[in-house]
């Protein structure tokens, strides 16, 4: 298989008014092969979630090249579906209007929209609140609906970035389930942001394990669990806990001393 | 057996039951009228300047009959109005476009920081003699007042929304294929259209108040002017009865805005509202 997503060197440097340049990320050399479900993990503060800004084409990169398909990202890339930690959705937009946008953007016409919109509702089991505004749904409904809005274009690289991390604990396992089952048979590369191993190793075919700020790409871990999974049983799957220690040895070092900084910093 | 869960019958507190708020309100409004009355009729309260209900109300009712000797009130209200709306459309459009070029243009909003905050600064109703002096009695100088009440208003109101919109907003539409113009469409101006319309009620009410002001200072049409004749002859019970109408009238506009932001803010939290 081809690499899907490519980054070649990548460093961001950061020049916030005021206040001192830092380096967000440095170095960073990553393949994400077609179809794979790539996880990285990092303490807070790694660049991690530049990284994804990066690839997406939100930000540019300071030096190194970023290729998504042998197609360099020179602006905002809207081949790719991208999954924010923070609510995304227009709140002045029904579900159904938010989730047609994209097609909305590209000019469709109405009844073509709705014929690609209505199966994508169902998919998420939204169709009783394609009417409803966002603020009337939970948290994991408006999770889905934002799946579904960056999935009705079918692009070929899906970008989360700690998607899930602001819902409660049982929300998020059914929601990571639904991703899976989601993304199973349909081809599509997936680079996931998170802090959380455990979702890491329960969800992705590979871990990229960060250094504390400025990242680095610090060690890269196969995750040999067999497919399909349920998220809330692999984490007893024989081979779970020996991936878990060993990951979390290197990043346990990374955590400590991206708090002992924020400490150091906040004083 | 029944399925269904008494519950213990509930005291319903008296401040959640709707009819006896409102009669509430209508015993409060009802027992000032009657103080007033009362106050004016044992002479605490000197008619000659304060007036008395039994005095104004049958003069607003006056004005109203065919024929009154106090000239068309219906004129009055309508030129009042026409004042108050223009104002209140031309002040909008111009914070609107200000607003949106200052807060998307970073230069030009640092340019004209200075001097549009002197502006704000100044109290706007001494602007009144000016805008007669310029505009004329007419029509216009009273719509000028009210721009610049209104301009402010819905300047600062659409600037902070634009600078501030959340920036995962404009991110999530980019990549789902938003061109500069869907950004503006989609998500600037609905979130400018969104503090505007939390502003509406007091910039339609800084609109009336500009024109009835400018009116009062100088015209030859309009319920401030009605204002100001009886004032001219020592007529507290025409300034009374000017001032009620006024307030009616302001409360009628109330309402109806009231009416339209719920309208146009069903996508809004409850609390936000």
């Amino acid at each position: 298989m081809p690499p899907s997503i490519t980054l070649r060197g990548v460093s961001k440097v950061y020049r916030p008014p005021k206040k001192p340049p830092y380096l967000a990320i440095d170095g960073v050399d990553l393949d994400v092969d077609q179809g794979r479900f790539v996880s990285v993990v990092g303490p807070s503060g790694c660049g991690k979630s530049t990284i994804l800004a990066l690839v997406a084409g939100l930000i540019t990169a300071t030096s190194g090249t970023i290729t998504i398909r042998d197609d360099p990202v020179r602006a905002v890339r809207t081949d790719v579906g991208f999954l924010f930690q923070r609510d995304a959705l227009l709140p002045w937009r029904t579900v159904r209007e938010n989730v047609s946008l994209a097609l909305r953007f590209r000019g469709l016409g109405r009844r073509e929209i709705a014929d690609r919109v209505d199966p994508w509702l169902a998919r998420v089991r939204l169709a009783p609140f394609a009417d409803n505004f966002p603020h009337e749904l939970s948290g994991g409904m408006r999770k889905r609906a934002q799946l579904a809005q960056s999935l009705v274009v079918d692009p070929s690289v899906l970008l989360m970035d700690e998607p899930f991390s602001a819902l409660d604990v049982q929300t998020r396992n059914l929601m990571e389930n639904e991703l899976l089952e989601l993304w199973g048979a349909s081809g599509k590369t997936v680079l996931f942001i998170t802090h959380d191993l455990e979702e890491a190793i329960a969800l992705s075919d590979e871990l990229v394990v960060m250094t504390a700020g400025p990242g680095r790409i610090k060690a890269r871990y196969p995750v040999p669990l067999p497919r399909p999974r349920n998220v809330s049983e692999v984490r007893f799957a024989p081979g779970f806990v020996s991936l878990y220690e060993r990951a979390w040895s290197d990043l346990r070092d990374e955590v400590l001393r991206s708090y002992e900084r924020s400490l150091r910093s906040a004083s | 057996m029944s399925d269904t869960v008494t519950l213990g019958v509930e005291r319903i507190p008296l401040a959640r039951r709707d009819w006896f708020v409102r009669a509430l309100q209508l015993g409060v409004i009802l027992f000032f009228i009657g103080a007033w009355e009362g106050l004016g009729r044992a002479g605490v309260l000197d008619p000659f300047y304060y007036s008395r209900p039994s005095l104004f109300l049958p003069r607003i009712a006056e004005w109203f009959a065919p024929g009154s000797t106090a000239g068309d009130i219906w004129l009055d209200i309508r030129v009042t109005l026409t004042e108050t709306v223009l104002g209140f459309v031309i002040g909008t459009l111009l914070g609107l476009i200000v607003g949106y070029a200052f807060a998307r243009n970073r230069l030009l909003g640092l340019a004209f920081d200075p001097l549009l905050s002197m502006f704000n600064a100044i109290p706007r109703l001494v602007l009144a003699p000016v805008f007669i002096l310029a505009f004329g009695i007419d029509l216009a100088s009273k719509v000028a007042l009210g721009v610049t009440l209104v301009f402010f208003i819905v300047f600062f109101a659409t600037f902070a929304a634009v600078r501030d919109v959340d920036q995962t907003l404009v991110d999530n539409v980019r990549i789902l294929g938003a061109r500069r113009r869907d950004v503006t469409f989609e998500v600037l101006l609905p979130a400018a259209f969104s503090a505007i319309v939390a502003s509406l009620r007091t910039s339609a009410g800084f609109a009336f108040a500009g024109a009835v002001v400018a009116e009062y200072i100088g015209s030859n049409a309009g319920l401030g002017r009605r204002i100001a004749t009886a004032e001219a002859f020592f007529d507290s019970t025409g300034v009374f009865g000017g001032i009620v109408l006024i307030a009616l009238l302001a409360l009628l506009l109330d309402s109806l805005l009231q009416l339209a932001e719920g309208r146009s803010s069903r996508w809004k939290p409850r609390r936000e509202r």
